[in-house]
């Protein structure tokens, strides 16, 4: 029959008038700024700089190294290195930049800074309301406003976070078992220097002290990896 | 007490021009009404307007505006502020006149279409003989309006637009006239205060509306399509197209040159519902004669205001024709249909009083609906839509 189906489709959306003001559940909106949708963990929106301890300047472990900022696509990412150097999480002296600014303006949330990175310092966040009446200084975020901590990178991104830790303490103790190792070699060198001050014959003490330096080479290719 | 409240803008009216020195009063009266449609239609337009963004919202399971004002209440004054400061532009190269004139006419011609209805008891600002003439008329001319707006914004899809919006509005004419002169031939007379006279009786509690009888109903349905097709409502909105031609023919106008359109639109709508229900609902007549005690003005806004919802209610569910549907419906079936009912009314006027007048104007009415349906869902040309490359 001619006009059923404008009929059926009246009902049905006379069903829903009616039954938005009657159950909740159909109506899906999220009121935005007193409600919120859980964050999404996978979410990226701007880089950050994480840091470990409680000082951020103390704890940075950006090197200024100046990868993500050759790779970034749109160029948004202004880096200048320190004069002077700083000890990183393992001990190691490290320059640290001493100007770190993105501009918000031009970045694209690519996330190709934090693919590149060798040492874990730079990751995303997923705060969105970026958005500030100062449009000159407002947008062109420096190294203070960048600088998260590892805590707050462990509530965004948990999952990743644990990893990221993981890697980290897996090196630094490959690190520190270099450096032991390394002691140990000099100690057994020093001893060995000894023996043969003593004897005067110090052919055999090489040996001992290669297998020990192989491992060394492959700790620092963990870092390199940044997944 | 309850005559009073019936009449309480005709008092009114009268009260102030009793101020005016005997000469003036019969112009100022004409000015009080004229002031008195310009500030309850812009008004109606309001609340039409929230009522259409809420109720869509609903039957699409959302909110709708809720964030100016108490339950948004106060969004078209937001909108109105809005339209009023944005920038008035105008295309470089676009008849600069026409462009200007466009949007104005439409509202004149709205607005005069409302000057004879009749909107209570003795509200009515000019009683024509021929106001159903005047109507029409006034109706048309808002389709100049809108050509010239399509036209002179040199631009091809404002100009598809109002190719489409005249052709559509012309077919339909035909529907609308043909399926209004029924209550013509009934009542004998072009004028629709007459009509609301001839509708308002009671026969116990039930009136005497002509939707309430075979050749009324038939009309009063074709009526309501051909009122939608008219105004440019979905599902006949294809001067406007949205998905297709941006706008259609007020493509080019921002600022308050769109707001004047979008108003013309809605009193548009106001002037052919008040239309509308004068014709088939009783005008101001109260449904059932222990309701007569409500002032007759509050009858014919509330009817007015079922039909702003219907309107809705059809805008949230149908999907926009394609244009070959659209001639297809109004050349294939609405005339034809008219047509029939323009013979059923003439044999239930000349079949005398009696049951039998009932039974085969229904039929007659019913018989063309079914056959003209199955035929026209047969030949596709009413049916659903076949894809013959997108399956």
């Amino acid at each position: 029959m001619l006009g059923e189906g404008i009929l059926k489709g009246l009902v049905e959306t006379a069903r829903n008038f009616a039954g938005s003001y009657v159950s909740k559940d159909r109506l899906t909106t999220v009121q935005y700024p007193e409600e919120r949708a859980p964050q999404i963990e996978a979410a990226r929106v701007f880089p950050f700089l994480v840091y470990d301890g409680a000082d951020w300047e103390a704890g940075l472990r950006c090197v200024a190294c100046q990868i993500c900022e050759k790779e970034c696509p749109p160029k948004c990412i202004y880096i200048e290195k320190s004069k002077e150097k700083k000890p990183d999480y393992v001990g190691k002296m490290q320059i640290y930049p001493a100007r770190f600014d993105i501009d918000v303006s031009v970045c694209m949330s690519c996330q190709i800074c934090v693919e590149v990175c060798p040492f874990e310092a730079i990751k995303m966040n997923t705060e969105f309301e970026l958005a500030t009446d100062d449009r000159f200084g407002g947008l062109m975020l420096d190294c203070h406003a960048l600088a998260k901590s590892n805590e707050y990178y462990h509530t965004i991104h948990p999952t990743e976070a644990s990893e990221v830790d993981a890697r980290l303490a897996e090196e630094k103790t490959k690190h520190e078992a270099k450096q032991k190792a390394a002691a140990e070699a000099a100690a057994a060198k020093a001893a060995v220097a000894k023996a043969a001050e003593a004897t005067a014959a110090s052919a055999p003490a090489s040996a001992p002290a290669s297998p020990d330096a192989k491992p060394a080479a492959p700790a620092d290719k963990p870092a390199g990896g940044g997944e | 007490m309850v005559e009073k409240a019936d009449q309480i803008f005709v008092l009114l009216q009268h009260w102030l021009m009793s101020f005016l020195p005997a000469a003036w009063q019969h112009a100022a009266g004409v000015v009080l009404g004229v002031v008195g449609i310009i500030v309850v239609y812009p008004t109606l337009f309001a609340i039409a307007v929230l009522m259409e963004r809420k109720g869509l919202g609903r039957m699409q399971n959302r909110y709708g505006p809720n964030r100016v004002g108490p339950f948004g209440i106060l969004q078209p004054a937001a909108d109105g502020i809005k339209a009023l400061i944005k920038e008035d532009i105008v295309p470089f190269r676009a008849d600069a006149v026409v462009h200007f004139l466009a949007p104005l006419v439409l509202v004149v011609a709205v607005f005069m279409g409302l000057a004879v209805l009749p909107m209570g008891r003795n509200m009515q600002l000019v009683d024509m003989d021929t106001s159903l003439l005047f109507v029409f008329a006034m109706g048309a001319s808002t389709e100049l309006s809108i050509f010239m707006a399509g036209w002179s914004s040199r631009n091809k899809y404002s100009l598809l637009g109002a190719m489409r919006a005249v052709a559509q509005m012309i077919s339909y004419e035909v529907a609308l006239l043909l399926s209004s002169v029924v209550i013509v031939m009934m009542t004998g007379s072009l004028s629709l205060t007459k009509m609301v006279e001839a509708q308002n009786h009671y026969t116990g509690i039930f009136p005497h509306w002509y939707v309430f009888t075979p050749w009324g109903l038939a009309g009063f349905v074709m009526f309501v399509i051909a009122a939608m097709a008219e105004t440019n409502r979905s599902p006949f909105d294809l001067p406007e197209g949205e998905s297709e031609i941006i706008a259609g023919y007020f493509t080019e106008y921002s600022g308050f040159k769109f707001a004047l359109f979008f108003l013309g639109e809605y009193v548009g709508m106001f002037g052919i519902a008040g239309l509308g229900t004068t014709l088939f609902l009783g005008g101001w007549s109260a449904p059932a004669s222990f309701l007569a005690w409500i002032p007759s003005w509050i009858w014919f806004f509330v009817k007015v205001e079922l039909w702003i919802c219907f309107f809705i209610w059809v805008r949230g569910t149908l999907p926009r024709l394609r244009q070959d549907q659209l001639m297809n419906f109004a050349w294939k079936f609405m005339l034809p249909m008219t047509l029939v009912n323009l013979v059923d009314a003439a044999v239930w006027r000349f079949m005398g009083e009696g049951w039998l007048r009932w039974v085969v104007c229904a039929v007659i009415v019913a018989g063309a609906y079914a056959l003209m349906g199955r035929g026209g869902m047969r030949r596709k040309g009413l049916g659903p839509r076949s894809y013959r490359y997108a399956e």
